[in-house]
């Protein structure tokens, strides 16, 4: 009997009794559905995270002020003014490992154009802090070394400010004070988005760290810096950037080995990766427990193929003394089985692909839909089909032609 | 004719029931030629049905030889066996045993499908064997549209659809009123008759014995006696 044949019975045995077949492929269609929405969650979540790592930058050492003691109390981290731009300067030129060493300091400001005024974060930053952070500009440029190094008063501002202040006016060229100190604006950032903590990283003022510390921080700021970004020169040299600047902030501040050091590095990179890794773990886990009602489906397929089977032993026994083999018996059933988990696969993978649609539409979780997993996800029902109809196939091949013509 | 079709010798057949054994065929040696119409009567649990089931090859001798168009079946495995029963071997049952989801038509087409021939010869060798028992207006009819004696003859045209070489008959008028009975003997003659068929009938009606050329007589998996019928 060739495969058309069988496939032909098959599908006939199944029409009669439509109502089985369809709750018998609804655990399939169940199980395919799930694993397909909860790995497009979690392959969603895990882009997310990639995509806000790229947005960062890569491969980033934080270094922070300390904590230090004065009169029995510790301030926080980043509380004090330990890190200068002496520090920083050092950081960048004397240490192999580091590409870039971006000072910054911030703070909050209302910042006025006009009769328009809008209370934003103001940034200290060098022209490094844009290298590393990949952030251009979509109008403009962004300021030069040379104007860090004269403490010029120009502005460069973020998407969200722009808008709030300028509406759909060009910003460039114009004057914005800040604290009354009148700036030029002369570049408009590219937009950036959310930040992983979720703040508007647009809703921001970036001006040269000079002018920040003479003209807007008061003058405790005046050569001390609130955090420096570092850059390691690739992804393999992080550790040794990190061990690098901890060697030489040690020594420039004279902390002698063994004592609390008045600053921090924390490498950022490492901590994306935790963030990367667990949603991978999430996504995994939840590919399994989805899994699970995929072998619960296929259990029903091999329970409903068994009880077909058994009522069917007559109609087996005529086959046979027609002159079936024991192949074509164990193919007619086989065929019924895959029939059974291919159609609820396909099903599945339709619902599945909807469901997760759905899901971003409604609950706003990023979701991503691979080819590769809807071909595994199709492969793997397939499989289920072939592996728990084997045994009632094989059971129905291996039946006494004169048992089963007796049978009822 | 001539050339025997069928040679048992010295056959035995042993079921072994828990632990009780039953020697259901005792050294039963028979040759049958081709064309000849054999009845087979006997009580029940006389061994008539074991005899059915090793001359249709669903069953194996314990012991003993059968030959069937010269070749030695009794030793051949299950796909083996199918392929036989494909070629050689028609059936008809009490219970006609069609396949009940499907039309005459394709039920005739049975052992056709799992000799591979191609459909469309399938179709024709199929509408012709219904032809021959009557039933060509029937063929897209289901079994349960259609009576026992139709159903019977469906039943005969797919047995015969191969030109098999041995027809077995296991009472086959056990369900039906006696003048469709004569009506499905007529065929059997006429499938003798005319197309040559060698045909074994198992029954235990004389009546219908009396359609054979030659009657075999089954007594304790024995034959007790073999001769021809008188024909009255």
């Amino acid at each position: 009997m060739n495969i058309y044949s069988a496939a032909k019975v098959s599908y006939r045995s199944l029409r009669a009794n439509k109502l089985r077949s369809a709750l018998t492929m609804l655990g399939m269609i169940i199980g395919v559905a799930a694993v397909i929405a909860m790995v497009a969650i979690g392959s969603g979540a895990n882009e997310r995270i990639a995509s806000q790592i790229a947005s960062i930058g890569s491969n980033l050492i934080l270094v922070l002020p300390g904590s230090t003691t004065s009169g029995g109390l510790r301030s926080g981290f980043g509380g004090t003014h330990t890190l200068t731009m002496a520090d920083a300067r050092a950081i960048g030129k004397e240490l192999p490992a580091v590409r870039y060493a971006a000072p910054s300091n911030r703070s909050g400001s209302p910042v006025v154009y006009g009769n328009q005024n809008w209370s934003t974060i103001i940034q200290g930053l060098t022209p490094d802090y844009f290298e590393i952070r990949e952030w251009g500009v979509s109008g403009g440029r962004i300021f030069t070394s040379a104007e860090v190094e004269a403490a010029s008063k120009v502005a460069v501002l973020g998407q969200t400010v722009a808008y709030n202040l300028f509406g759909d006016e060009n910003p460039i060229g114009k004057y914005v004070r800040i604290k009354r100190v009148p700036f030029t604006v002369i570049g408009l950032l590219e937009r950036k988005g959310q930040s992983i903590q979720g703040q508007d990283q647009d809703d921001t003022v970036a001006v040269p760290i000079t002018t920040a510390q003479r003209k807007l921080f008061g003058s405790s700021h005046i050569g001390t810096v609130g955090v420096v970004l570092v850059q390691a020169v690739d992804g393999d040299s992080v550790k040794e950037a990190e061990r690098q600047v901890n060697e030489l902030l040690r020594q420039r501040h004279r902390i002698g080995p063994g004592d609390q050091p008045d600053f921090s590095v924390r490498n950022l990179s490492e901590m994306l990766a935790v963030a990367e890794e667990s949603t991978r773990i999430m996504s995994l886990l939840l590919g399994a427990i989805a899994s699970v009602s995929l072998l619960v489906g296929g259990i029903g397929i091999m329970n409903i193929m068994l009880v077909s089977v058994t009522e069917r032993t007559r109609e087996i026994g005529i086959r046979m003394a027609v002159g079936a083999r024991e192949r074509d018996i164990l193919l007619q059933f086989l065929i019924e089985a895959l029939v059974l988990s291919v159609t609820g696969g396909a099903v599945g993978i339709l619902l599945g692909v909807a469901g997760s649609s759905l899901i971003s539409r409604f609950a706003g979780w990023s979701t991503l839909i691979s080819p590769g997993a809807v071909l595994v996800a199709f492969v793997f029902s397939a499989a289920v089909g072939v592996f728990f109809g084997f045994y009632p196939a094989r059971k129905a091949s291996r039946l006494d032609p004169i048992e089963a013509l007796r049978y009822e | 004719m001539g050339s025997p079709v069928i040679v048992l010798s010295g056959l035995h057949k042993t079921y072994h029931l828990g632990e009780v054994t039953v020697e259901a065929l005792r050294n039963v040696s028979l040759s049958i030629d081709r064309g000849e119409f054999i009845a087979v009567m006997g009580a029940s649990g006389s061994g008539k049905s074991t005899l059915m089931n090793i001359l249709g090859c669903l069953d194996r001798p314990t012991s003993g030889t059968y030959r069937l168009d010269g070749e030695d079946v009794g030793s051949l495995g299950r796909d083996a066996l199918a392929a036989i029963r494909r070629r050689k071997i028609g059936f008809v049952f009490q219970g006609f045993n069609l396949l009940s989801r499907m039309t005459a038509l394709e039920n005739v087409e049975l052992p056709m499908i799992y000799e591979d021939v191609a459909s469309g010869v399938r179709m024709e060798r199929a509408r012709e064997a219904l032809r021959s028992v009557g039933l060509l207006d029937r063929e897209h009819h289901l079994p349960s549209q259609m009576s026992g004696g139709q159903q019977q003859r469906v039943a005969i045209a797919r047995a015969v659809v191969n030109a098999p070489s041995l027809l077995l008959a296991d009472e086959p008028t056990g369900n039906l009123d006696s003048a469709t009975s004569g009506d499905i003997m007529g065929i059997f003659r006429e499938l003798s008759d005319v197309r040559g068929i060698t045909l074994v009938l198992v029954t235990h009606e004389p009546d219908l014995a009396r359609y054979a050329n030659r009657m075999v007589r089954f007594r304790d998996g024995r034959i007790i006696s073999d001769e021809p019928v008188n024909k009255a």
